[in-house]
């Protein structure tokens, strides 16, 4: 084994920050000692370096009123060290998808294919719920349906007191954390503990997943240390990540196989055959439904595909899509329970019937949560999944969140750049950065504009009614700009520098003259 | 009216205007140049697992009897190995958890990715496959499909109550992307080409 696996020419030299790469892979190698990349891995050794950083936290709880993700990513990126092992993981992943993409050349085919599965799915979603609802129910499963979040959280709480269960082993689900499923457990009194790594870490630290494949990819292993030292009473001066899995894992063994219930969420649900597909990379899902007496699978509406060999299309995408692998380590189908235990169906609504009726919007219903849109964004890239303060964070997050509470989420339509590259990588066509401009639209006409946003509208608005005014503004700024000195530019009033950015070079004309001088003296018209 | 009955309703009431087949689905022909093992052994290997091809002279089952000699708890699903702990006395999933060694024989693999399929047929007691430490898998040589979509053709999806695929041992990089295998599940997974 080589103790330097970077050598200067080395094609993974080429990195974003040379600051937060370490010398060597401390991950799981081949037989011939050559690093292996799969699951989450990196193909790059992160290393954030001693000494530590503070881990900056997400967007500051301001109950009902809008998220301010702009300030939270202010933080974020003032955590360089956090903030730029972020950017180095998150683009790892991008470009591994893009090797895995190039690699197959039916990729476009199947990504068209994914999409009208999904659209024929949503627009048939009446009979294939109940469809689906008759097959599990014949294969022995018990269906509940629960209208939102509230009405999901007590059912399960129902079903876990028939069977005096006190203790719940889960594995990760989006949906559950969009119930706050967590909280109202904790209310009752009913311990559950989350199995995969990741959702585990974030849940002792007390916050939501910040990514929908890597819940705590935010966090250095300083961090991991630090609060498994608080926590779990580990050496909070060992920061060897092996050793620190290790402490969950033998932490966490003693709770699965004495816990009374497990559940689970759903990646795909198959109409045809009753079946919830699971994909996982820990075998966590597996060991939550096959431990305990007592199966919970929570399922949104939208999750549901016609057949089976659909899943044949999905598949070939998901993993590749959000890791850059051609599965995840496991997937598994649960059809029907155990031979002495019970499975329970869940299927929950919480807006998403609404969401079916938007015109403009009901097509992020296809999300199938890869995550590829958020590793893309330059938005999340430097500002961490919880600068958010939501569910879902990225550019799915954007037009998700604020269907679920449009006041609180009311700002998130605005923390993006549009460059369309979310649009570009969807697997299933989600056409995400027209989506998040159409909610923006929605959010002027609601006069739920933040306030500098609104601000500035309204003195642009003045000078874009008259053309004249106009003309003469552009003009006199852009001369401005080229004579003003950077400290009077770069100041906290110009929302465009004062987030980490530049201002672009000043043309040498505005268009206006410019066409006056070339077009207008050409065909001699004035 | 039930809650069923009000999501449908809504549901119904906001489906989108417009035509929305179902497409068909073609069946996509994958580049395995060197043959169907030779494509099974790299993607197994890429996901963390090995593949072993027994030698003319030993068969597979007297190769892994020979591996398996001296490793401490080994639990046998498959008739052909013993083992030393005995699959039909577990009473409760859990009981599993001491086992070292389990051993058992997959449905079919699968070329594409290197994924072994299992249902609860072949494990017996479903967590054998993730409370042991390592993970033996017999597979025949015939039963290796080319690619994902041939092996959802298999009538065990529409028969078995689980059925999974595992491609590679269970893996967690939920640390500064550090790759680990054994998260919950097995440290490692041995794949065993048999007749």
């Amino acid at each position: 084994m080589n103790e330097v696996d970077l050598q200067p020419e080395d094609p993974r030299r080429k990195v974003l920050h040379p600051e937060v790469i370490g010398e060597r892979f401390e991950g799981a190698r081949r037989e011939d000692g050559t690093p292996l990349v799969h699951a989450e891995g990196t193909s790059k050794p992160i290393r954030a370096k001693a000494p530590r950083e503070p881990q900056p936290r997400g967007a500051r709880e301001r109950g009902n009123r809008p998220v301010d993700q702009a300030e939270a990513a202010e933080r974020f990126i003032a955590a360089t060290e956090h903030e730029k092992a972020h950017d180095e993981r998150v683009w790892d992943m991008r470009q591994r998808r893009d090797r895995a993409a190039h690699a197959l050349p039916e990729w476009e085919e199947m990504r068209t294919l994914a999409s009208r599965i999904k659209e024929h799915a949503l627009a048939h979603l009446d009979q294939y719920l109940e469809q689906f609802e008759a097959a599990a129910r014949s294969n022995g499963v018990t269906v509940h349906w629960a209208a939102d979040a509230a009405e999901h959280n007590r059912i399960v709480h129902s079903i876990l007191d028939s069977h005096g269960a006190k203790t719940l082993i889960k594995s990760k689900s989006m949906l559950t954390d969009e119930c706050g499923f967590r909280a109202y457990m904790k209310g009752v009194g009913i311990e559950i503990i989350e199995t995969d790594l990741g959702e585990r870490i974030q849940q002792l630290d007390g916050e939501e997943p910040s990514h929908v494949i890597g819940p705590a990819i935010h966090k250095t292993r300083g961090d991991v240390a630090d609060l498994f030292a608080r926590t779990l009473g580990s050496d909070p001066d060992d920061d060897d990540v092996h050793h620190l899995a290790t402490v969950q894992r033998e932490t966490t063994r003693p709770l699965i196989l004495n816990a009374g219930a497990g559940i689970t969420g759903c990646n795909f649900a198959i109409a045809e055959t009753g079946t919830v597909v699971v994909c996982t990379n820990e075998g966590n899902a597996d060991l939550s439904a096959n431990t305990p007496p007592l199966h919970i699978a929570s399922i949104g509406i939208e999750k549901i595909i016609p057949r089976l060999t659909d899943l044949g299309v999905f598949l070939r995408l998901l993993a590749r899509n959000a890791i850059g692998t051609s599965m995840t380590q496991y997937t598994s189908h649960f059809r029907g329970p155990r031979a002495g235990a019970e499975m329970h169906f869940v299927i929950v609504d919480n807006g998403r019937s609404e969401r079916l009726g938007l015109e403009e919007f009901w097509t992020s219903l296809k999300c199938i949560r890869c995550g590829a849109c958020m590793n893309t964004c330059p938005v999340y890239r430097r500002s961490g999944g919880l600068s958010y303060g939501a569910t879902y964070s990225g550019p799915i997050g954007l037009i998700l969140d604020p269907t679920l509470n449009r006041r609180k989420y009311s700002s998130l339509p605005f923390s993006s750049t549009l460059n369309g590259s979310c649009t570009n990588v969807c697997p299933v066509k989600i056409n995400i950065h027209e989506q998040i401009f159409a909610w923006r639209k929605v959010m002027a006409e609601e006069h739920r504009l933040p306030v500098l946003n609104m601000e500035m509208m309204k003195a642009l608005g003045e000078v874009l009614a008259h053309p004249k005014l106009y003309r003469a503004a552009v003009g006199a700024a852009d001369e401005m700009l080229k004579t003003l000195p950077h400290f009077v530019v770069d100041n906290p009033l110009n929302t465009w520098t004062n987030k980490g950015r530049t201002m672009p070079a000043v043309p040498q004309h505005t268009f206006h003259s410019w066409w006056r001088e070339h077009r207008m003296n050409r065909q001699g018209q004035s | 009216m039930s809650v069923r009955e009000a999501v449908l309703a809504r549901v119904r009431a906001n489906r989108p205007q417009g035509q929305y087949a179902l497409p068909g689905l073609p069946k996509f022909a994958l580049t395995q140049p060197d043959g169907l093992v030779a494509a099974f052994a790299a993607a197994l290997a890429g996901m963390g697992g090995k593949l072993i091809i027994p030698t003319a002279a030993e068969d597979a089952t007297e190769m892994t009897r020979r591996q398996l000699a001296g490793t401490g708890v080994v639990c046998s699903a498959v008739p052909e190995i013993a083992g030393n702990r005995d699959l039909s006395q577990v009473r409760q999933p859990r009981d599993l958890a001491d086992v070292d060694v389990a051993v058992v024989r997959a449905v079919l693999g699968v070329a594409e990715t290197g994924s072994v399929l299992f249902t609860e047929s072949e494990l017996k007691v479903n967590t054998l496959a993730y409370l042991a430490q390592h993970l033996i898998v017999l597979l025949r040589r015939e039963a290796i499909v080319p690619g994902i979509q041939d092996a959802y053709q298999h009538p065990c999806f529409r028969t078995a109550h689980y059925a999974v695929f595992h491609t590679g041992p269970s893996a967690t990089a939920d640390i500064e992307g550090v790759l680990i295998h054994g998260a919950q599940g097995v440290r490692s997974l041995t794949v065993v080409l048999t007749g």
